[in-house]
């Protein structure tokens, strides 16, 4: 008898723990889905209160196909975004492999210097130097340029991605490497054929992390990229919205929400344990 | 990202590979991340200070005023406004993500069937730029077009449609709700890092000499995680006072300039006004401030005493 009264309390507990899950679940969800759903509305429907946030009158890709015709369009900003966030992730690869490698397997003069000054440019908001980078880049000719730009985002991923890739190199026993070069294996063969590999997975959190990032920055883009044929997607959408090219066709921008959304959603959901592996890392540290 | 809690690496083998010269090749390979952090944000932390001592418009002649930049910051009431709302803005949004992030960490914390479908779904909004949920938001928050409003006059709640974004308090706390949506899944899984680094046999321990989960949360849970919980606040804080996305494209600083914060003032100042010498002082106070808070963060931060 007490024996199935505690079994029914425990059941309910479960339900209410599980409808509590639910219900958050939902809510977090739902701006998300309501936005991605209700660009499939046809564009007159697309200006009235998405309720409910499905299309009523018809599935339609109207509001993707309207995108195009603003400004440099938005496949032109799409483009830019794919150039930015790409050479970001590749540069910030590149950049914070050879670093972490050398920081973690070499001594060499200032070296715990170096490694100070790279980690502490995290304390400095890159906010609060904006417009001197603005007037470097124009010295260095790379003003109102997507390079410039992915010069910007690199330099602000490297105190993450050189602290995550140097601990990466650590926890490789030097016994592997003594034995490759046993084997006459030269540095650069021994970064990419030995290293590589065994630090693989926090290569892919450097990369995801490096990818969102540029392709999520707004500030910077907004103040560096002066010509629209340069707008990212961020800075484009929010032209849009503010009413830039004349009444605010809601449909579209929440279209331009999307695209820029998804990417960002597809790649969590397939790397999401190395984006949480790279928030551990910052945050049990 | 501002995830990083700069602490040194455990002490490590300090047996290198090979020996003399061939360790020079190092500063080879550190070479390229140097040079950037030279071009992009040495010279440029320089030149900030050194702007920020000179009158010095876009075009134009610029003439060198000595501290003549700050003596105006200090009677810039529209800047210090800024300060001021941004410290209110900060305070307010720290603690509603928290009163989210802190029982949903603890709700996802223990593995039970579907805990990780919940981790996820409370998580996605935090991989979704800020720049994307506010141009989503700036809709649902629209008074004819959007959700919010409309939905609450179908609904009878109201008898005629309320524009969201005209007065300052529902657009403040509407901000607040975009922000904790976006960001509580994050904190979320920080503190929950936390949680699960309690060692498990503490709380048996507790429970068996009696203790009730509100003692044990007050005597083990609390004092353990101080380190994460120090860590959460901090990325919230200064996360916070670096706040511009969502009050430019959301509300534009307004309604009535009454939501301008401190980057969003320095941004109308350089890039707006084009004043470029009085915004680099103004960021310099803005770096003093977040320079402050690292350091504070780093005695946060600290290791306990006599452990690890």
């Amino acid at each position: 008898m007490a024996q199935a009264a505690s079994r029914n309390r425990k059941l309910a507990a479960r339900i209410a723990e599980h409808s509590t899950g639910i219900i958050a679940s939902l809510l977090f969800a739902a701006p998300i889905v309501w936005a991605v759903l209700s660009t499939f509305k046809p564009a007159a429907e697309a200006r009235l209160p998405p309720l409910p946030p499905w299309p009523t009158s018809g599935f339609s890709l109207e509001n993707y196909a309207t995108l195009d015709t603003f400004g440099d369009g938005l496949w032109v900003s799409a483009q830019n975004s794919i150039y930015v966030s790409v050479m970001t992730v590749v540069l910030s690869v590149v950049v914070s492999v050879l670093a972490g490698y050398g920081f973690s397997r070499f001594r060499f003069p200032f070296k715990d210097l170096f490694f100070i000054l790279i980690l502490s440019t995290i304390m400095i908001p890159f906010q609060s130097i904006l417009t001197p980078i603005f007037l470097v880049l124009t010295k260095l000719g790379l003003h109102n340029t997507l390079t410039g730009l992915v010069g910007v985002y690199v330099t602000l991923q490297l105190p993450f991605s050189i602290f995550m890739m140097r601990n990466a190199f650590d926890a490789v026993p030097r016994e592997i490497e003594e034995a490759a070069r046993m084997d006459g294996a030269s540095n650069a063969t021994m970064l990419l054929k030995v290293m590589l590999p065994l630090v693989w997975p926090g290569v892919v959190t450097i990369a995801l992390f490096a990818f969102l990032g540029a392709w999520n920055e707004f500030l910077a883009a907004l103040v560096l990229m002066t010509d629209q044929s340069k707008f990212t997607l961020p800075v484009m959408m929010t032209a849009l919205q503010s009413g830039r090219f004349g009444a605010i066709d809601w449909g579209a921008v929440q279209a331009g929400v999307t695209v820029m959304m998804v990417p960002c959603l597809i790649l969590f959901l397939a790397l999401q344990r190395f984006y949480i592996r790279g928030l551990m890392a910052g945050a049990v540290k | 990202m501002t995830t990083i809690a700069t602490t040194t690496a455990p002490p490590r083998a300090r047996k290198l590979v090979g020996a003399g010269r061939r360790q020079w090749i190092g500063l080879l390979y550190v070479a390229p991340a140097v040079a950037l952090v030279v071009v992009f944000f040495l010279i440029p932390l320089g030149m900030t200070a050194w702007m920020s001592l000179h009158n010095w418009p876009l075009m134009g002649e610029r003439t060198y005023i000595g501290l003549g930049n700050y003596v105006a910051i200090l009677r810039d009431t529209r800047f210090w406004n800024a300060l001021k709302f941004t410290a209110y803005y900060t305070v307010i949004v720290t603690i509603a993500i928290f009163a989210v992030a802190f029982p949903a960490a603890l709700f996802v914390e223990r593995p039970r069937p579907l805990t990780n479908l919940y981790r996820t779904m409370f998580f996605m909004p935090a991989v979704v730029g800020f720049a994307s949920a506010s141009l989503l938001w700036s809709w649902l928050l629209n008074v004819d077009s959007g959700l919010f409003s409309p939905a609450a006059y179908e609904l009878g709640l109201i008898d005629r449609k309320f524009n969201l974004l005209a007065t300052f308090q529902p657009a403040f706390w509407s901000i607040i709700a975009m922000v904790v949506w976006k960001v509580a899944g994050f904190t979320m899984i920080i503190l929950m890092a936390g949680l699960q680094s309690i060692p498990q046999d503490l709380q048996e321990a507790a429970i068996i000499d009696g203790a009730g989960p509100f003692a044990r949360f007050r005597a083990i849970t609390l004092p353990l995680m101080r380190r994460t919980l120090a860590l959460a606040l901090i990325l919230s804080v200064a996360g916070s006072i670096l706040a511009f996305d969502q009050f430019y494209i959301i509300l534009r600083g307004g309604p009535r300039n009454q939501t301008l914060t401190a980057v969003y003032w320095i941004f109308n100042q350089s890039f707006v006004s084009f004043k470029l010498g009085y915004g680099a002082a103004l960021s310099m106070v803005l770096l003093v401030i977040l320079v402050a808070l690292s350091l504070v963060q780093l005695w946060l931060l600290r290791k306990p005493e006599g452990l690890d």
